[in-house]
């Protein structure tokens, strides 16, 4: 089969075997074996199968494009699987855009979540029978017990894989749109696993309304694409009559420009609608000021109309991303979702929701104009700082990987901000890699300990040797170890290819250079807190006893995924000699058209210049970046080795030299202060507010009619009851005694009625006789 | 009595008829056996039938250009016809009423007493 048709065809069925099982579990999940426990196997396999077809279609595509060092770019397949509905040039579709960076995601999506999933059958294994869960108080005051919900965690589990999965096979932005709000439903189902928790579904809630913030945006950059393109899809697809409909790709960067950054006819007409609503009152037919318009167009683009439709468009799908992706304003929820069960984490932190918005402005790149790059890059820098920082000090093993995370997202995105492209996505992978070991290694300590608190761990490695060792593996990816301008774990080649572009954008556009202080300063951040992470809770001495004696090492079936997690985390990043297989060769395959050479000046700011990326590969520059990193990452290691390893250094004693410091970081900045203030505070008052305006005056109201309305009735009953009835029955009363009176006359003797007619005869004649003067009487 | 001293004319029929009229209600009225009671119908009938005849016979009435008409003829074959079915039913009544009843006293029938 031709390979057009092979991969969307084998990523058909990978994107919609979890649905199936989704759907299956829904449906039987219960009666699947006692507990529900058979849920997990077919939830299991079926996300296994999709990992293997995914392998197929990687392995088809491969085939055809083969890697190389210099790798170009291969053209991505689009199309529609089904339309759903047509209005006019407007398609609904259930399309498919695949290039190499989609069938990248697919690998790594099914893969982690495999993962995940084996690992969940060991962690989740108190759900099969009844649960006591002992953060909850239940109707008699003791720990609440309920039934376990073990199958229906392995349901959302497939919807969430299937979700993710459609929004990276997505042909469409309303099917981005679509899928983006389901992950975002799953991640809310999920993180509020623990329902009857207060901070599960308080953190639930969180996500799901700081998500409805970005979605916000991520409308009205939809919306101006589609008034403006007049078409969601990202390709071009054959339209009515075999004529070639452009998507919105080849609009924004058409081949006649050589895939320049061009605004769109649509949007230019859409910025100067007043100007051309003239051109129309002017001319005499619609055809000639069709003509005009046609030739005002470039001048008016020259002229700047469009240009801030395009950025706002951009800055829009990036509100969106901010959203998911829990970059600096709307960073907030992220933390929090460490309510719902490990597996989850790591599923949410790796490979589906946060991975979303990283990934949908790696699709969404040839639309960003270079401000809004720019906008990209700051937001990534600040959250990645901010991320950091607060790492340092949180206690709580989990909220350490939560703000890693964040702080990762933001390398990520200051990695596209800056032009690295395929250094931010490159990034994404790897950083899915490590961040599922180290959460799921978290969650084997967790399920060892029963506490998330590293103040009460300490010196689990003899304990819990494969955790550790893997763990240990996880930490130096993220910390990007390695040994300098050779090899280096996943996170090493990640890191280095960021800090190399960031270099090299502070050189070409040097008003940000700061960025790259930032981004390099935060490397040395990360490594500090992740060795803080390992050796508070793996070296040492025990710090709390009981919890040290009752610790032990997870099953099998937790580890296996860890040791195939730390195998990736380590290896993830290397590219393999001369066969030259290795993500970054992959990646380059997909990069969008005319994004190679990097963004032209920018209109609006002076001396912006996104460079190319190739530029960061030049060895001169990136022998100082890597030595640099490697620095930096050395250097927060060595601090983490001082104040928690070695001990040379006290903790308590740098707590108290900087409390100011210490005291804004244990409380994140004050992000969540802030906005209780700002928004959920005023929030609750106008709900108050308008609760009292409800009871006080509408409710009044309503209740006033309601009385007013019963009084009536009383009325209306009365003069019923002593008016129409005595009347009514008083007839049917009087009928009837007439009848009893009557009745005697009716004796049923013949004789009696012949003489009453006899009778009544001859007394009617005589009465008429008398009144008619007739002739009967003289 | 001034009728008795007058020749014949229509005041005698009346009379007549008036009498066999009379009787058959008298008849109707004391007869307690249900035949009884179908003759004092049959007398009924028959008073009246004689009035009919009595009041169309022309040389009666003494008005002779008014008297062509057969109207009064007609009704009194009327009259036979219909006493003559009526007859047939009430004595089929009669039956049914033995039937049920083992009598044909009308008294005992009296089930439509109100």
């Amino acid at each position: 089969m031709e390979l057009a048709r092979l991969v969307p065809l084998l990523l058909l069925f990978a994107w919609l075997l979890p649905l199936g099982s989704f759907a299956a579990i829904v449906f039987a999940g219960p009666r699947m074996g006692r507990g529900g426990h058979k849920a997990a196997y077919l939830a299991t396999g079926a996300i296994g199968a999709a990992l293997v077809l995914s392998l197929a279609a990687l392995g088809a595509w491969l085939w055809h494009h083969p890697l190389a060092a210099d790798s170009q770019a291969a053209a991505p397949l689009s199309g529609d699987w089904y339309t759903l509905a047509e209005f006019g040039k407007l398609r609904l579709a259930i399309g498919y855009y695949i290039d190499a960076l989609t069938l990248g995601m697919f690998v790594m999506v099914t893969l982690i979540s495999t993962c995940i999933h084996v690992y969940s059958i060991g962690y989740m294994h108190e759900e099969l029978g009844e649960v006591t869960d002992p953060l909850v108080r239940g109707s008699d005051g003791g720990p609440l017990v309920r039934p376990g919900r073990f199958p229906r965690f392995f349901q959302y589990l497939s919807l969430f894989c299937f979700s993710m999965l459609g929004l990276c096979v997505a042909g469409n932005i309303a099917m981005v749109f679509v899928f983006w709000e389901l992950v975002g439903i799953c991640s809310y189902l999920l993180i509020g696993f623990y329902i009857e928790r207060r901070s599960a579904s308080t953190a639930a809630n969180k996500a799901f309304i700081v998500n409805r913030v970005g979605d916000f945006g991520m409308i009205v950059g939809i919306m101006i694409l589609l008034g403006g393109l007049g078409t969601f899809a990202f390709g071009d697809h054959l339209g009515a009559g075999g004529k070639v409909e452009p998507g919105i790709f080849s609009q924004v960067r058409p081949a006649s420009a050589e895939h320049g950054l061009v605004v769109p006819d649509g949007l230019v007409r859409m910025a100067a609608a007043d100007r051309l609503a003239a051109v129309y009152a002017s001319m005499p037919s619609a055809d000639a000021a069709e003509e005009e318009i046609a030739r005002q167009i470039p001048q008016l683009r020259r002229a700047g109309y469009g240009y801030w439709l395009l950025i706002l468009a951009g800055l829009g799908i990036f509100c969106g991303c901010v959203g998911k992706s829990a970059q600096f304003p709307l960073h907030v929820w992220l933390p929090d979702a460490m309510e719902g069960p490990t597996p989850v984490s790591a599923l949410i932190h790796a490979a589906t929701m946060v991975a979303a918005g990283v990934y949908l402005v790696g699709r969404f790149y040839p639309v960003f104009a270079p401000e809004v790059l720019l906008v990209i890059a700051v937001t990534g820098c600040i959250t990645l700082f901010l991320a950091a920082t607060i790492a340092i000090a949180a206690t709580d093993i989990k909220r350490v990987l939560a703000y890693s995370t964040v702080s990762q997202l933001g390398y990520m995105m200051f990695s596209l901000g800056v032009g690295g492209w395929a250094a931010g996505l490159f990034h994404l992978f790897t950083h899915a890699c490590f961040k599922a070991l180290l959460f799921l290694c978290s969650g084997s300590v967790i399920h060892a300990c029963h506490t998330n608190e590293m103040t009460e761990m300490g010196g689990l490695r003899k304990k819990m040797p494969w955790t550790a060792g893997t763990m240990l593996a996880g930490c130096l990816a993220i910390s990007g170890a390695g040994i300098p301008l050779l090899i280096g774990l996943s996170g090493y080649h990640s890191k280095d290819a960021i800090l190399a572009q960031a270099f090299s954008f502070a050189r070409h556009a040097p008003a940000h250079g700061w960025l790259f202080y930032v981004a390099a300063a935060g490397a040395a951040i990360t490594a500090f807190y992740m060795f803080r992470l390992w050796f508070m809770t793996f070296a040492g001495k025990p710090r709390v006893e009981h919890i040290y004696d009752h610790a032990h090492e997870s099953p099998a079936v937790m580890i296996v995924p860890l040791v195939i997690l730390a195998a990736f985390a380590i290896g993830a990043g290397w590219t393999l000699p001369v066969v030259n297989w290795g993500l970054p060769e992959l990646l380059e395959q997909a990069r969008p058209l005319g994004t190679a050479e990097g963004f032209p000046e920018a209109r609006t700011i002076a001396g912006l210049v996104i460079p190319a990326e190739h530029y960061s590969h030049e060895p001169a520059l990136h022998r100082i970046v890597s030595l640099a990193a490697f620095a930096a990452a050395l250097v927060g290691f060595l601090i983490a080795v001082a104040f928690y390893g070695l001990r040379l250094l006290s903790a308590e004693a740098a707590r108290r030299w900087f409390a100011p410091v210490h005291w804004l970081l244990v409380h994140k900045w004050f992000f969540d202060e802030l906005y209780d203030a700002v928004f959920v505070k005023p929030a609750l008052f106008l709900a108050r507010q308008a609760a009292e305006i409800d009871r006080g005056v509408i409710d009044w109201a309503a209740d006033g009619s309601a009385r007013l309305c019963v009084l009536i009735a009383r009325i209306d009953d009365w003069l019923d009851r002593w008016i129409v009835d005595r009347f009514v029955n008083g007839l049917a009363r009087w009928t009837w005694r007439l009848g009893l009176a009557l009745r005697p006359l009716q004796s049923g003797q013949l004789r009696q009625y012949v003489v009453m007619i006899a009778v009544s005869t001859v007394t009617i004649f005589i009465l008429v006789s008398i009144y008619r003067n007739y002739a009967l009487l003289p | 009595m001034p009728l008795l001293n007058q020749p014949v004319s229509l005041s005698h029929y009346l009379v007549v008829g008036a009498i066999l009229f009379a009787c058959g209600i008298l008849c109707m009225a004391t007869k307690r056996n249900a035949i009884g009671v179908l003759m004092g119908v049959e007398l009924v009938l028959n008073g009246a039938a004689v009035n009919f005849v009595a009041f169309s016979a022309p040389f009666l009435r003494g008005d002779a250009e008014l008297a062509l008409g057969l109207d009064g003829h007609l009704m009194t074959l009327f009259v036979i016809v219909l006493a003559a079915a009526e007859a047939a039913v009430a004595l089929a009544i009669a039956l049914c009423y033995y039937n049920t009843h083992a009598t044909i006293d009308v008294d005992e029938g009296d089930e439509l007493r109100g």
